[in-house]
């Protein structure tokens, strides 16, 4: 199956692209997603302790299953205000 | 009548943002107003540009009305944020609370910046005097109850 996987802040400049279209086997998690993720852009493997996730825009956990076609978001630490 | 939960490139108006909330049972409105500062950790800050997730900010900034509303019945909040490059004295985020009395306005207030700190997926792009850095800060769990319960106390003291 294919998902959506959206970066944001410095995730997107570390992986050079604010979305990507990511094949995972169809039993796959959003942590199948990450882990897939660090694999095709190593540099990203620091923030695994720090990351957030959201599952079709909404905060999820990494064990969250994933279908075809969901977007998978993945948030480094935040700063707003 | 906007949106009470917003984030936009717009620049930010607290009166409109005021009057979003304001209503004749109202004896108080407390603002926070986040402004851009021109210094930060030894650094000449230029300017701040925003990124966020725009969507899940919205959602984000109506869960942290809810869970105000849980707390302060009463209040009435609205929240929105700027993206996109903020100059310095600029506002990049705008809290408002109002209600019957000043005690439950402040305190809802306080919560809600509070909250937006730890779980609005927001980024701060910090430009200063030689070069640019990503400011990060918590890491975003909306589940988090110790981190909810450190905003309460921060609202209440």
């Amino acid at each position: 199956m294919f998902v959506t996987v959206r970066l944001f802040a410095r995730l997107r400049e570390l992986a050079g692209a604010s979305e990507l279209q990511q094949e995972l086997p169809d039993e796959a998690n959003a942590k199948t997603a990450w882990q897939s993720l660090v694999r095709t852009c190593p540099a990203l493997a620091e923030y695994e302790p720090l990351i957030s996730c959201a599952v079709n825009e909404e905060y999820a956990r990494l064990s969250t299953p994933l279908k075809h076609g969901d977007e998978v978001a993945f948030l480094p630490p935040v700063s707003g205000g | 009548m906007g949106n009470r939960f917003e984030i936009s490139a717009e620049p930010l108006e607290v009166a409109v943002i005021t009057g979003m909330v304001t209503t004749p049972q109202c004896g108080a409105v407390a603002t926070f107003v986040g402004i851009v500062r021109d210094h930060n950790a030894g650094r000449k800050v230029l300017w701040i540009d925003y990124e966020a997730y725009a969507p899940l900010a919205r959602t984000t900034f109506e869960k942290i009305g809810r869970e105000a509303a849980e707390r302060w019945p009463s209040a009435q909040i609205a929240i929105h944020h700027r993206t996109g490059p903020v100059a310095i004295g600029e506002a990049s985020v705008v809290v408002v609370a109002a209600s019957p009395h000043r005690a439950d306005a402040f305190a809802a207030c306080r919560y809600a910046i509070e909250r937006v700190k730890q779980i609005a997926p927001v980024w701060k792009h910090e430009h200063f005097e030689g070069g640019e850095v990503w400011i990060e800060g918590a890491v975003a769990n909306p589940d988090d109850e110790a981190a909810r319960q450190v905003a309460f106390e921060r609202a209440c003291s």
